[in-house]
């Protein structure tokens, strides 16, 4: 059983003045459930995803954040990617003369240390995921993310997502910057991955992807604290008002 | 693909596996007495008394105080890096480290042979070369050759043995390439030289193994001044490695050898050269190569170590079809300089030029590259390709370029390109938020960089410089 639970979350940067950014956050996420975070620009979700992936440009306050039960909050991003958690970033990093291919395995070897997967048959599996999210041959030889498109850095976080197999997985704004079509793909590949066993939070500032995808739950992140817990017709009232409506909420409420 | 995958694979392998010696190992100091020196100074009487130890012939002696003469008035270069620590007052200029020459590993002096088998050259010897020479402070004390090519007539010794057994062919190319009066660097070799290797390879042979030469300073404030002149005559083949390191002392010395290197009609050279001295040495060497018709002459260069270096292997293209290609790399590391690039300078039409420099900066490390290309007038159809990449390892490092080009012929054609990396706390955390390990990520990205010159530059040398890299990231803590 799947479990990410985020219990009560307060974390800062570390730089500078030491700004609080998550305030007092709590969410739960069980595997075969998929959940979405909304919210306007600079309400935190990024630095949620950062948080939760052990980026060392935040630190915790107080509480903390549990992965099946086991408190990961103080390990550093690698173990905690061990653990089967995975985050697709809004902007995802340029890794000039870190190939692709190499990068994968590396990864991969990190991630299932059990499984004695041949280079052969590695590179076959990773072969017939690119054609799935879209990207040809050629890019398995490229550097990551090096002069990628937008959209290709979308399309090589999915396919990091299926070929690493994580159980949590954060989608930070993998909808942005994809066409229609691209959407629909990535859409698909999310779907198809969705299992009793993964544990699904995506971010989003757009309600587009939500109709393609259909989370359980929905929630609105506001000044770094979760406004609203709902459904999908939280969604739907956004995309008519705008989080003006969220704010109106939250402050009648 | 799949080849180039296993060797990926087999690289990451190796890096794992091998554990390295840290840079300190190199940096031992031993307790071998010399048996003369000419004490702290330079002066017209230390430049004759040099030539006097040596008995060299009268033309030598010369050229020495002509030399002298030269190094007197020229001025420290002044647009480059701060030479202001060169301590030439204090500096020891001729240390004589003992009596005899051998062939035989067994007859050097015990201290000094313990040095090199600690630097593991006797066992490089047997195991990859077709000959070596062994130099301690100014002097060689070792020089062998294998028999095989010995009999074809290749040549293979210290110059000072050669200055004796081969006067007249040393006399014609001494100072040829690279005249005394280039610099005042270069006017101080000539004058205090001492030291450095002679080879000869017939017309024709091809010699399939390296022959190596390995320069250990050992005396604090000294000064290592080694003179080598290669000459591969028409056809032939040869490739000759330096290796160089000094133990790390308060006070600094300096090194300023000069190389020059004479590549007869369709011959093929290469110089492959990893220097890693201690953080006190200054390494101001002249690096020069005629490259006659139809003839190639590949540069390698390894800059690990030293407080500075200046360095500018040069390539004159003297004949139609002469090719050169010089490939250097660069760590500059905490606090020091590594000033460094190529120079090409065609002179006849078809040549061809190919430069790729990378330097990497760790912890306040200063790259600068700084190249010349010349293509005269003349020089018809030549072509020349420039590319120098930088990586930066945390935020305090330092990469300027200073590319500058004379293109005098129309129809010659000339691309240059660049590029700077970094790694940061971005790019690791994203590496490591994938399961990477920091260490992992960082090689990664350090043999990601190496990647396209790995092929050519030596396995050891490729694992040496991820491992330097690794060694000071780890010491000041954290990256980026
Ligand atoms: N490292 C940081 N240092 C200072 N401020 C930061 C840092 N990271 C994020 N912030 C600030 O925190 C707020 C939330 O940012 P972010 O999480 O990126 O929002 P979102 O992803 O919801 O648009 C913004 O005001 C942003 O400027
Ligand atoms: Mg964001």
């Amino acid at each position: 059983m799947s479990e990410l639970f985020v219990d009560n979350l307060t974390a800062r940067t570390v730089r500078g003045e030491g700004k609080v950014i998550l305030k007092n956050l709590s969410l739960k996420i069980r595997g075969g459930e998929i959940h979405a975070l909304m919210g306007p620009n600079g309400a935190g979700k990024s630095t949620l995803g950062y948080v939760l992936m052990g980026h060392p440009d935040y630190e915790i306050v107080s509480g903390r954040i549990m992965l099946d039960g086991k408190d990961i909050s103080n390990l550093p991003p690698e173990e905690r990617a061990r653990r089967g958690l995975f985050l697709a970033y809004q902007q995802p990093v340029e890794l000039q003369g870190v190939k692709i291919s190499s990068f994968l395995r590396a990864a991969y070897n990190q991630m299932h240390p059990d499984e004695k997967m041949g280079v052969t048959d590695f590179y076959k599996m990773v072969r017939s995921y690119l054609k799935r999210v879209g990207l040809d041959e050629s890019f398995l030889s490229r550097s990551v993310n090096d002069g990628f498109s937008g959209g290709e850095k979308k399309r090589l976080e999915i396919l990091q997502m299926v070929v690493l197999r994580p159980k949590f997985v954060i989608l930070d704004e993998i909808d942005s910057g994809l066409d229609v079509d691209a959407l629909k793909l990535i859409s698909e590949e999310i779907r198809a991955y969705h299992s009793e066993s993964v544990a699904f939070l995506i971010i989003t500032h757009y309600q587009r992807i939500l109709k393609d995808i259909e989370p359980e739950f929905v929630h609105v992140l506001l000044n770094g604290t979760i406004a609203i817990n709902g459904g999908v017709d939280v969604a739907n009232s956004i995309e008519k008002e705008g989080y003006e409506w969220v704010r109106g909420v939250t402050v009648g409420s | 693909m799949e080849v180039r995958l296993e060797r990926e694979k087999e690289l990451e392998d190796l890096l794992g596996e091998l554990k390295y010696a840290s840079r300190s190992e190199f940096e031992f100091h031993d307790n071998s007495r010399p048996v003369y020196s000419t004490g702290k100074g330079l002066t017209r009487s230390v430049v004759e008394e040099i030539s006097e130890i040596k008995k060299e012939p009268d033309w030598m002696r010369r050229l020495r105080l002509k030399a002298f003469e030269i190094f007197q008035k020229k001025k420290v270069p002044e647009w480059g890096p701060d030479l202001s620590g060169i301590d030439w007052e204090n500096t020891t200029y001729y240390i004589k480290p003992d009596d005899r020459k051998t062939n035989d590993w067994e007859e050097v002096p015990q201290e000094i042979k313990d040095t090199f088998e600690k630097l593991g050259v006797p066992e490089m010897e047997r195991k990859y070369l077709a000959g070596s020479v062994a130099q301690y402070d100014s002097e060689g004390v070792y020089h062998n050759l294998k028999k095989t090519w010995e009999d074809k007539g290749v040549i293979f010794m210290d110059l000072d043995s050669a200055v004796q057994r081969y006067p007249d062919v040393v006399k014609e190319y001494f100072c040829r390439a690279v005249p005394f009066t280039d610099n005042k660097f270069a006017a101080l070799n000539g004058a205090v030289w001492s030291g450095g290797s002679f080879l000869y390879v017939p017309r024709g042979v091809h010699i399939d193994m390296p022959l190596q030469t390995y320069f250990r300073m050992n005396g604090e404030s000294s000064g290592q001044f080694e003179h080598t002149i290669v000459i591969a005559d028409e056809g032939s083949k040869a490739h000759y490695v330096e290796g160089c390191t000094a133990p790390i002392y308060d006070r600094n010395s300096l090194h300023s050898a000069i190389v020059e290197i004479y590549a007869k009609e369709n011959s093929q050279v290469r110089y492959t050269s990893v220097q890693n001295w201690s953080k006190s040495v200054y390494n101001l060497p002249t690096k020069r190569a005629w490259v006659e018709k139809g003839a190639k002459m590949e540069w390698v260069g390894g800059s690990l170590g030293s407080k500075v270096t200046m360095l500018y292997p040069s390539s004159y293209l003297r004949g139609p079809y002469a090719t050169t290609s010089n490939l250097n790399i660069s760590l500059a590391t905490s606090d020091t300089v590594k000033d460094t690039g190529a120079k090409a300078i065609h002179l006849a039409p078809h040549t061809n030029s190919r430069i790729i420099a990378k330097s990497l900066s760790v912890d306040n490390g200063l790259a600068i590259y700084r190249g010349l290309l010349r293509i005269n007038k003349g020089a018809l159809e030549s072509k020349s390709f420039v590319q120098c990449d930088a990586l930066l390892i945390d935020d305090n490092s330092q990469s300027i370029t200073y590319p500058h080009d004379e293109v005098h012929e129309p129809t010659a054609q000339f691309a240059h390109e660049a590029s700077v990396g970094r790694i940061g706390t971005e790019e690791l955390t994203y590496m490591r938020s994938r399961g990477l390990s920091e260490d992992e990520a960082s090689s990664m990205i350090v043999l990601g960089f190496l990647d396209d010159v790995m092929k050519e530059i030596p396995m050891e040398f490729a694992i040496e410089m991820n491992r330097l890299v690794r060694l000071e990231m780890s010491k000041f803590g954290a990256v980026g």
